[in-house]
C-alpha cells in the first residue's frame, strides 16, 4: 500500500511550498518532492519598461530580500548603459548591501534557524521560536536582536528610501549621498553590528558546538549531500557579496569554473519539471542528471556554506578566523553538511559587519560625486550579486532607447531548488521508517530545508507560534488515516 | 487563548512577502498587537489548515488582512473562504488594493508568460517543451498545482472589500492606525482607503518649488540629469506621479531623491490614476499649441507602464474579458 504524506503549506520559497512524501508498502520513504505553486512572470512583464525602472520593479520579486534585487538590477542597468558607478557611489552601494546582509543573516539565525538549536530540535514546538530563544539567552539579548535589525534597516531607509523596497539605484551611481553627521551615526551602528555578530557566533559556539547531540546532527549523514558549490569571489578568491566573478568548485573542492557575469549562460542552464512552477538550475558543462548528488550530477548549491566552499576564505580578518575554526571542526573544505549553512551564515554576517565599519571609517564615502551620467547607447547587460540566499543573476537586453526587449532572471533560492528537494528526501528517508511519523520527525524533516533559508525567513518564528505544518497520511484509496499537526 | 479577544487573520496571495515584513517591522509594537488580538490564521507564522478556517462559524473572524494580487485558483478559493468567515476584510498593500507590480502581468496572458518563463528564456534547457501542469504523474504518483489565471485581479475584483491599506509596502504608522481604528471600533465608512484623502504633492516638501506652469520642452528620464534634491521633479522635467497619487507614505522615495511611482493609488475623487496623471501633466505644461503638446507627451517613455505601474488591473485599460479559469 502506497502512502502519501502532504506537508502543506511549508514556509515561503519565493512563494508558497508544499512537500509530498510517498511511502512504499513497507512504510519507508520512496520519494519526497517539494512543489512550488507560485509564478508571477517578471521576465515577461519587464518587456516594454524603461530599463532604469527595473531596479524599482524587480525588488517586488521578494519583499524579504528586495535590496538584493535592487542591487543586482542596478548593476545590470550600469552594464546596459556601459557606465561605471563613481567610487563614492560604489562605496554607498556596498554599504547598503553589507548592511542588508548583516541584518538579514543575523535575523535568520535568531528568528528562524536558531530556534532549532538554541531551544533544541526536541523542544515543544510552541517554544521553538524567537520567544523561546529569548527565554534561553535572556531578555537583554532579545532587545539587542530587535535593535540591530532596526538600526541596520534605518541605514537602508535613509540611503535607499525604503527598506521594502529600495529606490536609490541609477545607472552610474545612486540618487542620494551620505553626509558627515550620518556617517558618524552609522559608524556606531556598524561597530555595534560587529559586536553583535561576534556575540551570535559565541551563542552558536556555546549552545551548538558544546552539545554533542547537536554536533552529531550537524556532521551526520542525514543532512549531508555532496554537490558543486557556487559563489562570487573578489580578485583574491575571497567571499564578496556585491561584486566579482562567479567561482564554482567541485564536490572535492577543486576549481571547476570561474566566470564573469556576461558569461553565465555558458555555465548555467535551467531544467523544467511539470509538477512545479520553479525551475531547476544546473551546471551546463556537467549536465542535468536528475535529483542526484556527486560530481557526475550538474546540481550545485549556493548561499552561505556554498559561498565559503567556493572561496579561498573571507575578505575580513575576524571572519577569516571564524572561517578557519569552522572548517577545522567540520574536517576540511569543502564541507557538505547542510546544517553548517547556519554556521557559515553567522561568519558571513561578521564579514558584512566588518565591511560596514571599513566603509564608514573612510571619510571619502561622504564625497558628493555620486553619479556619472551615462552617454553610451544602451544595449545589453548582466548583473550578479550574492543575495543572502545565493547567487542572484539579472540579465536585460534593450533597444537603443533603453526599453527592455528581453529579461532573464535566475533568483537566489531557485539555484538551490534541486538541492533542497534532495535534502528533504534524504532527511525524510533517514527519519521516517516503517510508516512511523511523529511530531519530532516532522521537525527533523523541516530542518532539512531551513538551512537554505528559503526566502520567507523572517516572518516565520517571529511571533508566538510556529511553522505551519500539517502532515496527512492517506491510504491507497485516498482515505485519511492519520493527521499530524502542530 | 481568550475568546473575548477579536480574532484576526492574515493571508497572502500573489505577493512578494514585503507586506508580511511590514508587519514584522512593527518590531516592539507587534507584541502589543498580538496581546490585543487572537491571531487565528497566518500561514507564515502560525499553525493553520484551510479546514480549520472552514470549521469556523461564518463571520467569526473580526478582520482579515489580505495582501497580494489574485492570480491562482488556490488564492481565489482562500479569499472567498476568508470573506465568508470575516466581518471585515482589509486589502493590505498595493497588490491587493490595485493589482500592484504583479498586475503588470495584464499586459500579457498566461500563455505568453509560460512561454517566456519555461521555453524562451536563454538559460532554460527544455527540449521537450514541458510546462508546469495542474495535474502531472511522476513515477506513477499524481501531483497537482493550482491553476494559473490568464489575468491578474485586485482583491475587490474577486470578493467584497471593506477597507484598503495602501502602499508598497504600507508604512508602519498607517498599519498601526488601521489596527487601532478597527480594534477601537472607530470605523471609517466602508470602502475607505486608510490614508489621508489628498495628493502627495499637498504634503511634499518640494511643493513650494513647483511652478504654476511648467516651461519644460521635453520629458527627462531620471538617469539623464543630475537630480536636484530640493526641486519639484516635474519642474525638472522628470515624471513624478505625485499629482495623481494619494499621500500618507511619508514621501520616502522623494526623501531618497527619486520621483513617485504611485504605489498608494489615486485619491477618492479619481477613478483612474493614469488618466488623472495625464490630465495633470497636460494642465501644468505651459503650451497652447496642440501639436507641441502632443510632441512633448510623445516623449514620455512607456506611459501605460509608468502611469499604471501599480494599478493596471484596476484601470480603464483593463481587459474586457476577464477570464477566471482557462
Amino acid at each position: 500500500m502506497t502512502q502519501r504524506i502532504t506537508i502543506d503549506p511549508i514556509t515561503r520559497l519565493e512563494g508558497h511550498g508544499k512537500i509530498e512524501i510517498f511511502l512504499d508498502d513497507r512504510g519507508d520513504v520512496e520519494r519526497a518532492i517539494l512543489q512550488i505553486p507560485e509564478l508571477r512572470g517578471f521576465e515577461q512583464f519587464a518587456v516594454g519598461r524603461p530599463v532604469e525602472e527595473m531596479p524599482r520593479i524587480t525588488p517586488r520579486i521578494c519583499g524579504v530580500c528586495p535590496t538584493a534585487h535592487h542591487m543586482a538590477s542596478t548593476k545590470t542597468v550600469d552594464a546596459v548603459f556601459h557606465v561605471e558607478p563613481t567610487p563614492t557611489a560604489r562605496k554607498i552601494r556596498e554599504l547598503i548591501y553589507n548592511t542588508f546582509m548583516m541584518e538579514d543573516h543575523t535575523l535568520h539565525f535568531f528568528f528562524l534557524g536558531g530556534p532549532d538549536f538554541v531551544v533544541g530540535p526536541q523542544a515543544p514546538a510552541a517554544e521553538r521560536n524567537i520567544l523561546g530563544v529569548i527565554g534561553k539567552v535572556g531578555l537583554e539579548i532579545g532587545g539587542k536582536v530587535i535593535r540591530v535589525r532596526r538600526e541596520c534597516r534605518d541605514i537602508i531607509n535613509y540611503l535607499a528610501g525604503k527598506v521594502i523596497h529600495p529606490v536609490c539605484g541609477l545607472p552610474g551611481g545612486v540618487s542620494k549621498g551620505l553626509d558627515e553627521e550620518h556617517r558618524v551615526q552609522f559608524l556606531e551602528t556598524a561597530k555595534f553590528a560587529v559586536e553583535f555578530a561576534q556575540f551570535a557566533l559565541q551563542v552558536f559556539n556555546d549552545i551548538v558546538l558544546k552539545n554533542k547531540e547537536y554536533v552529531d546532527l550537524v556532521v551526520g549523514d542525514a543532512y549531508k549531500i555532496k554537490t558543486y558549490y557556487m559563489g562570487l569571489v573578489d580578485d583574491k578568491n575571497k567571499v564578496n557579496f556585491y561584486d566579482g566573478r562567479v567561482r564554482v568548485v567541485t564536490p572535492e573542492g577543486k576549481e571547476f569554473a570561474k566566470f564573469s557575469p556576461p558569461e553565465y549562460l555558458e555555465h548555467i542552464a535551467e531544467h523544467v519539471e511539470p509538477w512545479s512552477y520553479i525551475k531547476f538550475p544546473f551546471l551546463k558543462k556537467v549536465g542535468w542528471k536528475g535529483f542526484v548528488e556527486g560530481a557526475e550530477s550538474g546540481v550545485y548549491r549556493v548561499a552561505p556554506l556554498a559561498r565559503l566552499n567556493a572561496s579561498d576564505g573571507m575578505a575580513t580578518p575576524l571572519a577569516q578566523a571564524e572561517h578557519d575554526r569552522m572548517y577545522e571542526t567540520l574536517g576540511g573544505k569543502p564541507a557538505h553538511n547542510t546544517l553548517a549553512f547556519h554556521w557559515a551564515r553567522l561568519i558571513e554576517a561578521l564579514q558584512a559587519a566588518e565591511a560596514m565599519v571599513m566603509l564608514l571609517e573612510d571619510k571619502s564615502i561622504t564625497d558628493p560625486n555620486i553619479r556619472t551620467i551615462p552617454t553610451a547607447t544602451p544595449t545589453e547587460g548582466v548583473g550578479i550579486v550574492e543575495a543572502p540566499r545565493g547567487t542572484l543573476i539579472h540579465h536585460y537586453k534593450t533597444d537603443e532607447k533603453g526599453i527592455v526587449e528581453e529579461a532573464n532572471l535566475i533568483v537566489a533560492t531557485v539555484n538551490n531548488s534541486a538541492a533542497i528537494n534532495m535534502s528533504i528526501e534524504k532527511a525524510a528517508k533517514a527519519f521516517i521508517k516503517a510508516g512511523k511519523v511523529s511530531e519530532g520527525l516532522l521537525n527533523l524533516a523541516e530542518m532539512a530545508f531551513r538551512p537554505y533559508d528559503p526566502c520567507h525567513a523572517c516572518g516565520t518564528h517571529a511571533l508566538p507560534g510556529e511553522m505551519p505544518l500539517v502532515i496527512n497520511i492517506y491510504d491507497h484509496r485516498g482515505g485519511l488515516v492519520e493527521q499530524l499537526k502542530r | 487563548m481568550s475568546n473575548s479577544k477579536p480574532k484576526v487573520a492574515f493571508y497572502w496571495c500573489s505577493s512578494c512577502g514585503g507586506c508580511e515584513e511590514s508587519i514584522v517591522d512593527l518590531a516592539e509594537d507587534i507584541l502589543k498587537v498580538v496581546a490585543a488580538v487572537d491571531i487565528v490564521f497566518w500561514p507564515v507564522a502560525l499553525d493553520f489548515k484551510k479546514k480549520d478556517v472552514e470549521a469556523m462559524p461564518d463571520g467569526s473572524i473580526a478582520v482579515s488582512f489580505i495582501n497580494g494580487a489574485i492570480r491562482l485558483s488556490e488564492q481565489e478559493e482562500m479569499v472567498k473562504l476568508l470573506r465568508r468567515k470575516s466581518q471585515l476584510v482589509v486589502a493590505h498593500g498595493a497588490c491587493s488594493h490595485l493589482g500592484g507590480i504583479p498586475g503588470l502581468g495584464n499586459f500579457w496572458n498566461r500563455e505568453t508568460i509560460f512561454r517566456r518563463a519555461y521555453h524562451t528564456t536563454p538559460s532554460t534547457a527544455n527540449p521537450e517543451k514541458i510546462v508546469p501542469l495542474e495535474k502531472s504523474i511522476v513515477d506513477g504518483k499524481e501531483l497537482t498545482l493550482p491553476a494559473f489565471f490568464d489575468t491578474v485581479f485586485a482583491l475587490d475584483q474577486v470578493i467584497d472589500v471593506d477597507y484598503y491599506l495602501p502602499g508598497c509596502a504600507p508604512p508602519r504608522d498607517l498599519i498601526l492606525n488601521a489596527v487601532s481604528a478597527i480594534l477601537g471600533g472607530k470605523l471609517p465608512p466602508k470602502g475607505a482607503v486608510l490614508s489621508p484623502n489628498k495628493s502627495l504633492c499637498d504634503d511634499c516638501d518640494r511643493n513650494a518649488s513647483k511652478p504654476e506652469k511648467l516651461t519644460i520642452k521635453e520629458i527627462k528620464r531620471p538617469w539623464e540629469i543630475m537630480l536636484d534634491p530640493e526641486k519639484c521633479f516635474l519642474a525638472q522635467g522628470v515624471i513624478c506621479m505625485g499629482p495623481a497619487t494619494r499621500t500618507g507614505c511619508g514621501e520616502r522615495c522623494i526623501e531618497a531623491n527619486m520621483p513617485c511611482r504611485g504605489c498608494f493609488g489615486p485619491t477618492d475623487q479619481v477613478f483612474d490614476q493614469g488618466a488623472k496623471f495625464l490630465s495633470a501633466l497636460a494642465s501644468i505644461l505651459d503650451i497652447d499649441d496642440e501639436k507641441e503638446m502632443d510632441r512633448i507627451v510623445q516623449t514620455v517613455i512607456d506611459p501605460a507602464g509608468t502611469f499604471y505601474r501599480f494599478s493596471l488591473p484596476k484601470s480603464i485599460l483593463q481587459r474586457r474579458r476577464m477570464e477566471a479559469i482557462k
